[in-house]
This record gives structure tokens, C-alpha cells and sequence, in this order.
């Protein structure tokens, strides 16, 4: 059993670490995650997947993390506070541990009215902040929730997610600071279109001294099409993208329009490598995983650094 | 106070089906203030039922009454002189009093004529917001008197999460972001330092989560 992250190899020793999302299937079957592991193998450090993302029930990230575990990937098992009180959180981390996951990202999770199980309760018993803490001590001091002591702690590189186009803006940092107080090692961030309010924050970042505490991913996403953009714009929670960037992809025939996304992607991880204070990508092809290997080669980070 | 919402006329209509002599229950607390079970309410529901009723060939005998409290035995008991002949009450009470007439009152169906649906104010004339959930252990002295248990979609105690856009909800975007507002009013009152606390994990057993909850004052009992 591998007994430590690969991600949290690769980003101590300094490098610029890739990776990479993978939704699972809407379905009992390991095919499609077999296969999209298998086009990202070799290309990323690890590979994180989503917890039921925007409230759509799938197959589950712990399951979906052990079957890419066993094709020979680092995966990151991303959980939720909507769906599980903090009896079934604290099972899993254990459950994940003992599996051989090693990575966790902690995440309070899209509201259920967005998904296709709009009349479900929320949870919500704890928040993702919460969630960081609550790993944490369960990792270093071998202690659940109200103290009582583990057998054996779970071993997990904990992550969390950060939004840099929420608002209010200017407390995104403060807010950042509160996460890396309860224990976040890794932050991934939502996916970044607008330059120059990603440079703001990551300027306010830097100023509070926090990318020395926490590695910062920024996030990737390839626009697929005008279309998309404009949807994503429009309807997806957190999500801006500026007119700029929209019109770009207007300008060339729809055709043309995902070479012109996953050029926007490139230039966008171009921007980032120069930025101080981030320590690799984090790309989410939504449902487009195989275009990951081309971007990775592209934008130079390929080969990948085997630690 | 308690906001309730009429349920949809049809559903009113599909539950009396079978009862000819009813008795419509309003009371004059809380669903008078939100204008959902007054006297007003209840004159309006009765006239649009027998209306209703006469139309279809099933003409209904309504008795409309309006009590004080629907939660407070006292009240309650007053109704004996009231139901007579009456085959069924239908309740514009909130939910509390709908089944508190029905526990004194066990030979006779008591339905409900609402939907309650949450703890709030009125913020506009015919406008009401929720601002509590009855948690059972407050924290409003710690986010600056804007509750986020009941006020965040996700009842997060260190918000705002990814979806505040532009100070309101991704939930839904009339919604303010409570930890929009908590935010805001730290900076306004120079308390920013306060949000910098971790809020400790809570203790939901004082909530619903509890089960049932009860309150005894021994030294008011008689």
C-alpha cells in the first residue's frame, strides 16, 4: 500500500504540481472511471473526485478514489457536509484512510436545490471549515469530535477549496486565513477566467503571508464553446467570466471554438506558473477529461515528476 | 411570530369532501399579524367554499369562529360551546394550534387549512422573512445579531460559502447572503477581528435533533 500522497510529494518538493477532476458515473459501473483514469494516468499528481457535484447523485467518491487507487493514481476524495452528519464524515475519513486514500478536500458542497434531488434535507450538521478541523485533529491528535480517542488516526493531506470571485471579495482572504487555521495544507480554487481579479487576490494573499502556509492550486476549466461560457456565466454558483473572455470565444466559427477554449486554458496556466504564490493547476474538464493530456503537454508540464 | 401559508383552494376543497356541516377555526395571533387565518382569512376561505360548494351541487354548511389563542387551553376549552354539530374543524391556526384542538376535541377531525412554515417578520407590508429556527442555544451576540442558522441556506457557522454573489444567495437570488451581513456589520462596528474566531462545531441536541423538546416551569404550575 502506498503510504503517502502523492500530491503532498510533489508540491513539498517544489514542483508544480497538476491535477486533475473527475466526475464519476451516473451508474454502478467502475468502466467510465477506469477509462477516464486511464487517459489521465501519468499526465497529473493526482486526480480529485467530486462528491456528488451540484447535488446530482452519482456513483461515490470513496468508491470512485479506490478503484483509480488500484489503476496506480493518487486520488483526492472530495467530501461534502450536505449529505452526511458528522457520524457518517468521520467514518469515511477513517474508511478513506484505511483504503489507502490519502488525500481529502473539504467542502461544504452546492446547495441541494440545485441538483436532481431537489426535496432532499440538507445536512449541513457541520461546515467545511469544520470539516478541515475536525480532519485534522482526528490526523494529529487521534481524536474524533468531542475527544474520545482513535485506535489508529487517518493519514490524509487535507485540502480545501477557496473562491477568489465570490463575495464579499475583500474578505475572501480572511476567510482563506480561517481555513489554513484549521488545518488546510492545499487549496484549490474555483476556475479562473478573470486575470486580473485572480492577481488582486492573489496579491492580498501573499500580502497576509498565507501562500507560505497553504500550496494554492488555481483552478482550470476549458471552455467548450461560447455557449458554455455564457451558461456558466449566467447560471453556475461562484462562477464570472468575464465579457472578454466570452466575446473571444464568440469571435471564432463553433468549430473552432475548443481549440479556442483550451487555448484560453493554456495561456490562463501560462499566467498562473509566473504568478508567485501558486503551486500548480488544478484542471476540470467537465465531462472533456481526455483534452487534460493535450493541455498538460501543451502548457509544458509534461513529464510528470515521479517522486 | 409563526408564518404559515393558505394551502392551495383544491386541497381545501379535496379534504372537506366528505363533511356537509364544518366548523372554520381562525385565531387571532400569529396568522392574523401574517394575514393567513384572521377573521378576515376565515370570511374569505368560508365565502369562496360555499361558493364553491353550491356550484358543484354540495351545498356546505359553514360556522366560522375566530379564537383568541389555539395553543392555550384556556382558549380551547371555550370551543365546546362552538363545535355543537359541526362533523369537522378546519383549522387556519398554525400547526401548534391545529393539533391542540385536535387533542381536546378527539371525536372530531381537526385538518389543516395551512401550511406553517416558519419562525419571522414582517419586513414590508405583506412581506415576511424568516430569522429563526428555534435552535435552542443562540449565537446572535457572535454574528453580530444576524442569525446564519436560519438566515444561510447551508446554516454555515464560518461563511459566506463560494456562491455569495453580490450579497445575496446562490440559493436563491432575493435572499440576502446572511454571512454577507454578518461581514458587513463586523466592518461597520470595526469587529473584523471577531470573524477571524473558528466557530467551534454546534451542539444541535437543543434543536430538533434532540427529539421533541419541552419546557417546565415548576414554579408557575398549579
Amino acid at each position: 500500500m502506498k503510504r503517502e500522497s502523492n500530491l503532498k510529494k510533489v508540491l513539498s518538493a517544489g514542483h508544480f504540481a497538476v491535477t486533475a477532476e473527475c466526475g464519476p458515473p451516473k451508474g454502478a459501473d467502475e468502466g467510465p472511471i477506469k477509462k477516464k483514469g486511464g487517459m489521465l494516468k501519468g499526465y497529473v499528481d493526482s486526480v480529485n473526485v467530486t462528491d456528488n457535484q451540484t447535488g446530482v447523485v452519482r456513483l461515490s467518491s470513496l468508491a470512485a478514489c479506490v478503484i483509480l487507487k488500484e489503476e496506480g493514481i493518487d486520488p483526492v476524495l472530495q467530501m461534502v457536509t450536505r449529505d452526511r452528519n458528522r457520524i457518517a464524515l468521520q467514518s469515511d475519513i477513517l474508511g478513506a484512510s484505511a483504503l489507502g486514500i490519502r488525500n481529502i478536500l473539504c467542502l461544504s458542497g452546492d446547495h441541494q436545490s440545485f441538483g436532481n434531488q431537489k426535496g432532499a434535507k440538507g445536512v449541513f450538521d457541520i461546515d467545511s471549515i469544520q470539516l478541515i478541523h475536525t480532519v485534522k485533529t482526528m490526523r494529529d491528535e487521534g481524536k474524533i469530535i468531542g475527544g474520545e480517542a482513535l485506535t489508529a488516526p487517518p493519514q490524509l493531506f487535507i485540502g480545501a477549496a477557496e473562491n477568489p470571485f465570490a463575495d464579499p471579495f475583500s474578505y475572501r482572504v480572511l476567510r482563506l486565513g480561517k481555513k489554513i487555521r484549521a488545518g488546510a495544507e492545499f487549496i484549490q480554487t474555483q476556475c479562473i477566467y478573470d486575470i486580473p481579479r485572480f492577481k488582486e487576490w492573489i496579491g492580498m494573499v501573499r500580502d497576509e503571508g498565507m501562500d507560505q502556509k497553504v500550496y494554492i492550486l488555481g483552478g482550470i476549466t476549458p471552455l467548450k464553446s461560447a455557449k458554455m461560457a455564457e451558461y456558466m456565466n449566467g447560471h453556475v454558483a461562484g462562477i464570472t467570466i468575464p465579457e472578454g473572455i466570452i466575446d473571444r470565444m464568440k469571435k471564432v466559427p463553433p468549430k473552432d471554438q475548443r481549440e479556442e477554449g483550451i487555448k484560453i486554458a493554456i495561456e490562463t496556466i501560462e499566467a498562473l506558473k509566473e504568478m508567485k504564490g501558486i503551486h500548480g493547476v488544478h484542471i476540470m474538464a467537465i465531462e472533456w477529461e481526455e483534452i487534460v493530456p493535450q493541455i498538460v503537454e501543451k502548457a509544458n508540464l509534461y513529464p510528470r515528476p515521479s517522486l | 411570530m409563526i408564518i404559515a401559508n393558505r394551502k392551495p383552494f383544491e386541497e381545501i376543497v379535496d379534504m372537506l369532501k366528505p363533511y356537509k356541516r364544518i366548523l372554520l377555526l381562525g385565531c387571532n395571533e400569529c396568522v392574523t399579524v401574517c394575514a393567513v387565518g384572521g377573521a378576515k382569512e376565515v370570511a374569505v376561505l368560508s365565502s369562496e367554499l360555499a361558493m364553491y360548494r353550491a356550484k358543484e351541487g354540495q351545498p356546505i354548511d359553514i360556522k366560522e369562529h375566530v379564537l383568541e389563542r389555539n395553543c392555550d387551553p384556556e382558549y380551547v376549552e371555550a370551543l365546546i360551546q362552538v363545535i355543537g354539530d359541526r362533523e369537522v374543524i378546519l383549522s387556519m391556526a398554525c400547526g401548534c394550534g391545529i393539533q391542540f384542538v385536535g387533542e381536546r376535541y378527539r371525536n372530531i377531525p381537526v385538518l389543516p387549512g395551512v401550511n406553517t412554515t416558519f419562525y419571522g417578520v414582517t419586513e414590508e407590508h405583506g412581506v415576511w422573512t424568516e430569522r429563526c429556527q428555534g435552535c435552542g442555544n443562540c449565537i446572535l451576540d457572535k454574528t453580530m445579531g444576524i442569525c446564519p442558522v436560519s438566515r444561510c441556506a447551508k446554516s454555515l457557522f464560518n461563511g459566506p460559502c463560494g456562491g455569495s454573489q453580490g450579497g445575496n444567495c446562490e440559493v436563491n437570488k432575493d435572499t440576502p447572503c446572511a454571512w454577507q451581513l454578518i461581514v458587513d456589520r463586523y466592518k461597520e462596528r470595526n469587529m473584523l477581528h471577531r470573524y477571524l474566531e473558528l466557530q467551534p462545531i454546534k451542539d444541535w441536541s437543543t434543536s430538533r435533533d434532540g427529539g421533541p423538546r419541552k419546557r417546565v416551569r415548576e414554579d408557575l404550575k398549579i
